[in-house]
Parts: C-alpha cells; structure tokens; sequence
C-alpha cells in the first residue's frame, strides 16, 4: 500500500478543457459538483482507500521569521503567485496506477452545462518508511 | 496483562466458532469484540482460564447478534444448542484460518489487514496506527475482505506463497504505532511454521530473525538510517542470529530452494562477518544468482551488482547494471570518480521513497562533496 496526495489548484495547474469558472455556474451545477465531490469521497471511504481530504481557504499570507526576540514578518495576501493550492485528498492504494485511475475520475467532476471540467490534479506519492528488508 | 499471549488464542478461538457453526464472519466480529472486553477488564479481573473465557464471551457474543439478526429476519435460526468440541485438531483450524484471511482472492492491503486482525489478534484501532490509516478505513478493509472471502469453500488448501507474501510485508513495513508489525510478522511466522513444517515458511522465518537481529543498530540519532556497512556489530543480537542460522541450515537441508531462504543466506553470511571486509561476497553473489533465478526481480539485480562491486571490484559491479543512481552513486565512489558519485547520490536522494533514506542521500551526497572540496 502507498499513499498519495492528490493536489487541486486554484490557479498554477495548465488550464482546465471545460474553463468556465465555478462562480458562473448555475446553482444546480454548482450543487451537482459538490455531490459528486462527496460521492466520491463516500466510495473511497467505503472501498478502504480514504484518508483524509480538506479545502483551503483561498486567502493566506507568507509568514517569515525575523530573527530571535522579534515578532516574525508577515507578507501578503500572495496576489502575485503563481501557483495556489485549493485543497487535497490523501489516499492510500494497491498501486500507482490505481492512483492515477482515481486521480482521472477526480478530474472528471462536473462543472459548467454539467460537463466534465477535465481539470489538471497534481499526482503525489508520499515518502513512505524505509522497508526492514534492504540487502 | 500478558496481550500477546492474548492474541495468541485469537485463532483458535475463532476455529472454535467457526467450529460451532458459526460463519467466519461472524465467529471473526464475535472474537474481536471479546478480545476487546478482554483488554479492558482483565487487568484488573484476569480470568483462571484464558482461552476459556474468550471462548465464552465470543460466544455469547455471536448468540447475541444471530438472535438480533434472526429476530430482523422474523425467523428461528437453531444457534441454540451448542454443539460439544469435537476431536478436530486446533492447528488445523488456524492454518485454515491463515489461508483464508491472505487469499489470493483479495487485494494484499485487505488480506494484511485481516491477517493481523483474524490470526494476529490485533484490534482494528491498532492496524491502523501500525499504517497510520484511519480506524474506519481499516474497518472498510476488513469488512469487505470477508465479504469477498464469505462465498470461498475452505475445505481447500490455500495458496501457501500468498500467505507468505503477506507475512513478508507486514514484516517489511514494520515501523509506525505502538505495535511492532516486525515482532508480529515474527510471532505468525513461527505459528505457521510449525504448523506447516514447510521450508520456504522455515526460510521467512530465518530472514526475518536475521534482520531483526540488526533492529537496533539500523537506525541512529533522530531516526538516521545507518547502512549495513556501518553498523556497530557488536550490538546485533547473536541469539536472534544463531536461531536463524539453525532454521536456515534445517531448511536448506530439505533441498527445496525457494527465494526466502536464499534471501536469509544471503542475510546469514552478512550476520556471520565481523566485518564489511570479512564477508564472504563470493557466496553472496551465488546466493544473488540464484534469487535472479527463482524472481528476476530488478531489485534482485541491483543488490547484486552491489555484492559484485565488493567481490570483483566497482568497475565488475558497474559493468551490466541497469541505471539506478543510488547503487551506481556507491560503485563510482568506490571507483575513485568522486564527482560523479556526488551528482549521483544527489540525484537518487530526489528519487528517494523514505524520508529517512532521502536524508541519508542527501548525507551521502553532501560527504562527498565535501571530499571534492579539499
């Protein structure tokens, strides 16, 4: 079994095939993403593969230490970066390419007219513990 | 409270239900939540007779849920009486038991985990703090491992090489919780080789006594991965070491090599030198060969291109060896091409699967760097 990061972006990832921002999607579309959303994670939960997922929050700042005794330096909001992350989910899996064919399904959630939005996931495997037998 | 001497009952406990006429499933649930009674209330209420008491209390645990079940279903299920033990042999059971919970039916994360809870004993809390997986993700896996298994006939035997593969992964991975999957590999593989008597079961249970030997001195400060070249020997347990040799030596005996026990020959000849300079390399590349021969694994390969590069020399170890940056860091460094050696160490750090062995890289690569430098 191996872990792995799936990484949503708001921005930073090549640009979606279906690219019509959540924010003019109908209500229903929006509703019909959350579920499928859920739906999956529910069947990740159930077949044993789940093991975390959160959303963040777009604002956030860079935090800094300035040195022993000061208060550190905060920067931001980070208008200007290029890559910002969404949210997450974390499962652990058989193999890699049970992996990517979760990442696929993750990627094909619905958005605008109801059709797949095809978005870019980040596929990431975790560093796992060294394994007892080396030699 | 002795809980691994606990655990030990698990199986034939559940071979007693299964026995009465329970369903694995059940007899499987019913024994859980005993064992779990048990871990609460026998610190400070041990029974006289241990095997007895889970043996009751799983009972009427399955009685309980066959009536609530039999009640939803309207109907009478004759669970009543309660058939005596029969003269069945109890070993027979649990070796029934271990090919039923790694069969080759299910997807190894699922047999491992049924494996240590059905045979191993171990709660699903504790599973999964051993994988640091969620508690209810560990029970999906356990759940849907019976249903997959409900529907087999068990009056088959199972796939002997299955089980072993789970053994060798729980052993394999055996770091993160409280538990000590290592230790638990161990425990099961000396279970079942008694139980079967077979010496590829032998040889697991060698390879795993002569790595365990080493625990100690594998890691340092912080968690630091310490290579086998550097390993304070002194510190190896000699008494894991000499058992292991003996199972080993009656295994081979046999004449049936299989790739454990020429894994644990090769693991053996490491254990017997004193040091890195003493070993017998020769022999260990025989020993590569022939697990080339039974896997043809590319791992396999590589372990063995390092063992040439001790025997004939780093260029005969290069020679042949597929590109794979860590091994080909060492054989360059052995070889005098430090600058190299540096990229390559560099370069395997970042195609690291561990964090302890992408630091150790790192470490490796910042050494020579630093020789570079003077």
């Amino acid at each position: 079994m191996a872990k792995y990061l799936l990484l949503k972006h708001y921005r930073g990832a090549p640009a979606p095939v279906n690219n019509i921002p959540m924010d003019q999607w109908t209500p229903d579309e929006v509703d019909a993403h959350v579920k499928f959303m859920n739906d999956f994670a529910a069947r990740l939960e159930s077949s044993g593969e789940f093991i975390d997922g959160q959303a963040l929050s777009p604002d956030g700042v860079w935090v800094r230490s300035d040195g022993e005794g000061r208060a550190p330096l905060t920067d931001g909001p980070f208008a200007e970066t290029k890559d910002l992350i969404a949210g997450w989910m974390i499962i652990d899996v058989d193999s890699w390419d049970r992996a990517v064919e979760l990442a696929g399904e993750l990627s094909a959630a619905p958005g605008a007219d109801g059709k797949p939005i095809h978005e870019w996931l980040e596929l990431r495997p975790f560093l796992a513990a060294p394994p007892t037998v080396t030699e | 409270m002795n809980e691994p001497l606990l655990r030990e009952l698990v199986p034939a406990v559940i071979g007693v239900l299964v026995r009465r006429g329970a369903d694995f499933a059940s007899a499987e649930d019913a024994v859980q939540e005993a064992l779990i009674r048990a871990l609460d209330s026998w610190p400070d209420d041990p029974p006289r007779d241990q095997k007895a008491w889970l043996v009751a209390a799983a009972w009427r645990k399955f009685l309980d849920s066959a009536r609530a079940e039999a009640s939803r279903r309207g109907r009478e299920l004759a669970v009543e009486a309660e058939p005596a033990a029969g003269p069945v042999p109890v070993a027979d059971d649990t070796l029934r038991l271990y090919f039923l919970c790694a069969h080759p039916a299910l997807p190894e994360s699922s047999a491992v985990a049924l494996t240590l809870r059905a045979v191993g004993g171990l709660t699903t809390r504790q599973i999964a703090a051993a994988y640091l997986v969620p508690e209810a993700t560990i029970a999906q896996r356990i759940s849907r491992a019976k249903r997959r298994i409900a529907g087999l006939p068990l009056d088959q035997p199972g796939d002997l090489a299955t089980v072993l593969r789970v053994l060798y992964l729980v052993f394999n991975e055996g770091y993160g919780g409280d538990v000590d999957l290592s230790g638990e590999a161990i425990r099961l593989a000396r279970q079942l080789a008694v139980l079967t008597g077979e010496p590829e079961v032998a040889g697991l249970l060698a390879l795993m006594l002569l790595h365990h030997a080493r625990r100690a001195t594998r890691t340092g400060p912080g968690g630091r991965l310490v290579p086998l070249g550097e390993q304070d020997r002194s510190r190896w347990d000699t008494g894991l070491i000499a058992e292991g040799v003996t199972i080993l030596q009656a295994a081979l005996a046999r004449d049936r090599l299989g790739e454990y026990q020429a894994q644990a020959a090769i693991a053996a000849l490491h254990a017997d030198a004193g040091t890195t300079a003493e070993t017998d390399w020769v022999q260990i590349v025989e020993w590569y060969d022939e697990l080339v021969r039974l896997t043809g694994s590319p791992v396999v390969r590589l372990n063995r291109a390092v063992a040439v590069g001790e025997a004939d020399g780093p260029q005969a170890g290069l020679s042949g060896l597929p590109r794979y940056a860590a091994v080909q860091a060492h054989l360059r460094e052995r070889a005098g091409d430090l600058e190299r050696a540096a990229e390559l160490y560099a370069e395997a750090a970042r195609a690291a699967a561990s964090v302890p062995e992408r630091d150790h890289l790192t470490r490796q690569a910042a050494r020579v760097r630093q020789l570079l430098r003077r």
